[in-house]
């Protein structure tokens, strides 16, 4: 039996999703789904959209208006639907690579104008649904099946990327801190502007073999481990930090929304003519 | 009542046009020679409750138009050549999806770069076949500056009524032209809005076509929750790895457009009833052949033009029929020969064709298809 949760927010009739067993993107798609319910928002009155790869399937078991677009540019179709009709909670879900490699453009310019989205990175450090490719998050020296003697690209930061691009509320969590999942994108939802949640997630299919990190399990220690917050970064020296990374909310600075900002032009314009 | 004569550019013409055909929402990027369409889409759309956006690139402002129509809003796009080629992605995606939108490439010389400024028709294949996979395509082509505003609006009707993008093909001679012209009274103008559904949201199939092949289509928030995508699916808008399916969507994607050919399709001609040469062109060299059939009419020489306005779907029929009575056909085109392939393939064995062609990003002058027309005859 589906929970209520699942019930009332899940197309139940597309379950199971697609994804491998320990993969952790189907714990952040509820954790979004809980993070909605909790915000109360109609549910006629949201739209999801998604690029393309193993995030993007996401929306499919959503019981929303759901887009699933093309590769990369999720962002710039949301930006569409937002812009015509701001009345429209849009909710972004993108992967790492479909984020900041092909869709890097529209994401730093989507953070720069602070529309109205809540852009959600599903960061599995690899390209799962081509079979392992390294990504703009794979870390430095891991392997990916086009990297077989270590990548030596230098990751992208998603959360330091879009903060200072001008992503008005930026956060981060992993598949382990579910609940920080939700907290996070129910102010993200909250947010006028635009929003942006990195979800670490995991893929033992792929990321996990080709880098020996063992299974979801201890994927997910792997999370628990090296997840730090604000107060535990303060005290720490930096030979703790060492391979750490920070979780819970990392900017909240709401500035002038963008749709709202048009608005006034429009406004302005109509009484200026009368 | 009639507006007063204005002096008005193919540009603006397009912008005037889409407007009165209600383009609410407009998303682009500045390029040569069409900027002058997101310069005047900018300034008029927010006076009548509209919105315009400079995205961050081509391809934003392609992926922009169609989530922007998902909400009910008429959408508009315009580039050239290399923005052309950078949109192309998500014109499959409008087409698969059946997303409504207009796309004007005004087309400048290429390839690449080229030459942004000067004039050329090298994208009369890249419309039919830009994208990847088969597709249907409507694209118009407009040899004046009051028939860029009539096609413009008719080119926002064919893609509601049809649920297909749709492209506006102009040239940078018809995009920066100006033109005497008297725009008709808006209640002369005939405007189509896309159908909608009339069943419940519960009893909703986004992608069940009625019988002239097209779905209904619900705008986004307003409680018909369906999931769009372009990857092959069925009637319920999820994606399905059915062969079956598969077949079944490409085939009816594609007959939704022939099966209406005959409402679609357009062209002009003139003094067909006895010319034995047909001189077939579009877009602003038509312009040249018009002038070039009255200096031989002038020597003697019966001869006619062709002038097909949708350039795809092709009209076809018709010039199956002209060519069975002419003895030649001349294409003048300012590319190394690309609609002429369309005419070979149409009716290659009844008459003789010969190709003009220029390169050189300049219009094809009355005088050189005079000449050419001399020379064959």
């Amino acid at each position: 039996m589906p929970s209520v949760l699942v019930e009332n927010y899940f197309r139940t009739e597309k379950l199971p999703q697609i994804w491998c067993p320990g993969c952790g993107h189907g714990i952040i798609t509820r954790s979004i789904a809980s993070a909605i319910e909790k915000s109360g928002i109609d549910k006629n009155k949201i739209c999801i959209v998604s690029g393309i790869g193993c995030s993007s399937r996401a929306p499919g078991y959503l019981d929303f208006n759901t887009l699933h677009t093309t590769h990369g540019r999720a962002l710039a179709f949301a930006t569409g639907i937002k812009m015509a009709k701001p009345e429209i909670k849009v909710i972004v879900i993108m992967g790492d690579g479909d984020a900041t490699a092909i869709g890097g453009n529209h994401l730093i310019h989507a953070c720069r104008r602070n529309i109205g989205i809540t852009a959600i990175v599903y960061n599995n450090s690899i390209y799962g649904m081509t079979g392992g490719q390294y990504s703009p998050t794979t870390p430095k020296y891991d392997k990916g099946t086009t990297a077989p003697y270590g990548n030596i690209d230098k990751a992208f930061d998603i959360c330091k990327l879009a903060a200072s691009a001008g992503a008005t509320y930026v956060g981060r969590a992993t598949a382990y801190h579910a609940s920080l999942v939700t907290s996070l994108v129910q102010n993200a939802i909250n947010n006028e502007g635009f929003s942006l949640i990195e979800a670490i997630s995991m893929c033992p299919t792929y990321y996990g073999r080709k880098n020996k990190k063992g299974s979801a399990v201890s994927m997910m220690e792997w999370q628990k481990n090296s997840a730090i917050n604000n107060e535990e970064f303060a005290k720490m020296s930096p030979e703790a930090l060492e391979g750490k990374f920070l979780i819970g909310e990392l900017k909240n600075s709401p500035e002038p929304e963008y749709t709202n900002e048009y608005q006034k032009i429009i406004d302005r314009l109509k009484k200026e003519s009368q | 009542m009639k507006s007063k004569v204005r002096l008005m550019q193919g540009n603006e013409a397009c912008v005037e046009g889409a407007i009165a055909a209600g383009m609410r929402f407009y998303a682009g990027y500045p390029i040569t020679p069409s900027t002058e369409i997101a310069e005047l889409s900018a300034e008029r759309l927010p006076l009548v409750g509209g919105r315009f956006m400079q995205m961050e690139d081509e391809i934003g402002g392609m992926a922009a138009i169609i989530g922007a129509s998902l909400t009910g809003a008429k959408s508009m796009t315009a580039t050239s050549g290399p923005g052309f080629s950078l949109k192309q992605e998500n014109i499959g995606y409008a087409s698969i999806a059946e997303v409504p939108c207009v796309i004007v490439n005004v087309q400048r010389g290429g390839p690449s770069t080229g030459m942004p400024t000067s004039p050329a028709q090298g994208e009369i294949m890249q419309a039919r076949w830009g994208t990847h996979g088969d597709h249907p395509v409507i694209a118009l082509t407009p040899s004046s500056v009051r028939e860029t505003f009539d096609l413009t609006i008719k080119a926002f009707n064919f893609a509601e009524k049809y649920r297909t993008p749709v492209i506006l093909l102009m040239d940078e001679v018809i995009g920066h032209m100006r033109e005497k012209v008297q725009l008709p009274d808006p209640s002369e103008i005939v405007i189509i809005d896309r159908k909608r559904p009339d069943c419940s949201s519960e009893e909703y199939l986004p992608y069940e076509a009625d019988n002239d092949l097209v779905p209904p289509m619900a705008d986004f928030g307003t409680g018909y929750r369906y999931h769009v995508t372009g990857l092959v699916h069925d009637e319920t808008g999820f994606p399905s790895n059915s062969t079956a399916v598969a077949d079944k969507l490409i085939r009816r994607l594609s007959n939704k457009i022939e099966i209406h050919r005959d409402e679609i399709e357009s062209w002009e001609e003139e003094n067909t009833e006895d010319a034995e040469v047909l001189i077939l062109s579009y877009g602003c060299v038509a312009r040249s052949s018009k002038s070039a059939m009255n200096i031989l009419r002038g020597r003697g020489i019966k001869v006619g033009t062709f002038r097909p306005i949708t350039i795809w779907p092709f009209p076809e029929k018709r010039l199956r029929e002209l060519a069975a009575k002419v003895k030649t056909i001349v294409v003048p085109e300012m590319n190394l020969g690309q609609l002429v392939l369309e005419v070979e393939r149409i009716c290659g064995c009844n008459a003789k064709i010969e190709k003009l062609n220029k390169v050189s990003c300049e219009i094809i002058y009355p005088e050189e298809i005079v000449s050419k027309i001399e020379e064959v005859l």
